[in-house]
């Protein structure tokens, strides 16, 4: 019942959240709300039973991920031209659209009843899983055992990131 | 643990949002965010859904926040280089490509 409550609190903030980003001109206080939606985001998985992916949501989206945006807009110097940016009334009705529709489908498949389809047992399942292998194994042991090559590829792919990112960003190679 | 529809729900939700926000701003560090908050509510669904479908979804998740790392770092440094030759990150400046 608590985490249900505290599930709730949570969500409420990361919606807040995430509509003030869309919604502040300034991309500075964009990003500090993007920051308040990532960690309500955080203690959602650790709610769900995810803790580690709630630890990585933290370090590295609210860590690294943000004063990488803050660098940049800082770097820019867009922190003070508060031009506003919003498209025109044509444009919102599109995404006013668009976003009915998603809901829509959202409501029609959660109407519908499907339960999930799977043999992993339910969160009594998760739970007996972190309690035999520790909250990193629950993640890190099929990522080594049954996920060796995208983990390979995900290496040489941040390596490529890294290598493209200062190319792309210094004056002349 | 909460129920799996509020869960989902709540992913839906933020994607569309996320969603308006890139149809809606027209500043690309916004745009960028607004992707992040796209990634963010997938990996939501993937962690709701992994108690019931295995833990490979988290797994996944933690390639998604890899690869969202990457798109970051890339996308900036696109938005510099731009901003070096048109002095703006409004996208309405950038049509070269476009009609």
């Amino acid at each position: 019942m608590l985490t249900q409550i505290l599930f709730v609190i949570f969500a409420i903030i990361a919606i807040v959240c995430a509509l003030m980003v869309i919604t502040r001109k300034n991309p500075v206080a964009s990003a500090m709300w993007l920051v308040g939606s990532f960690f309500s985001l955080a203690a959602i998985y650790t709610l769900l039973g995810a803790f580690f992916i709630g630890i990585v949501q933290i370090l590295v989206y609210a860590g690294a991920i943000m004063v990488l945006f803050l660098f940049v807009i800082m770097l820019l110097n867009l922190g003070n031209d508060f031009e506003p940016d919003l498209r025109g009334a044509v444009w919102k009705v599109v995404a006013a659209g668009s976003a009915l529709v998603m809901l829509a489908l959202l409501a029609r498949t959660l109407s519908s009843g499907a339960t999930p389809a799977g043999s992993a047992g339910g969160p009594g399942g998760l739970a007996r899983l972190t309690a035999e292998h520790g909250a990193v194994g629950v993640v890190g042991i099929p990522m080594f055992l049954h996920f060796g090559l995208p983990l390979q590829i995900t290496g040489i792919f941040l390596l490529v990131a890294v290598v493209g990112a200062v190319v792309l960003a210094k004056r002349q190679v | 643990m909460p129920s799996l529809s509020l869960s989902l729900g709540l992913s839906a939700i933020l994607f569309v949002i996320g969603v308006a926000g890139v149809i809606v701003r027209r500043n690309a560090i916004v745009l960028f965010m607004c992707v992040e908050l796209m990634l963010n509510a997938v990996n939501l669904a993937f962690v709701a859904l992994s108690p019931y479908a295995g833990v490979q979804g988290q797994v996944f998740v933690f390639f998604v926040i890899a690869v969202a790392a990457g798109e970051a770092a890339i996308g900036l440094a696109i938005i510099i280089s731009i901003f070096r030759h048109r002095e703006s990150v409004d996208v309405k400046n950038f049509s070269l490509l476009r009609w």
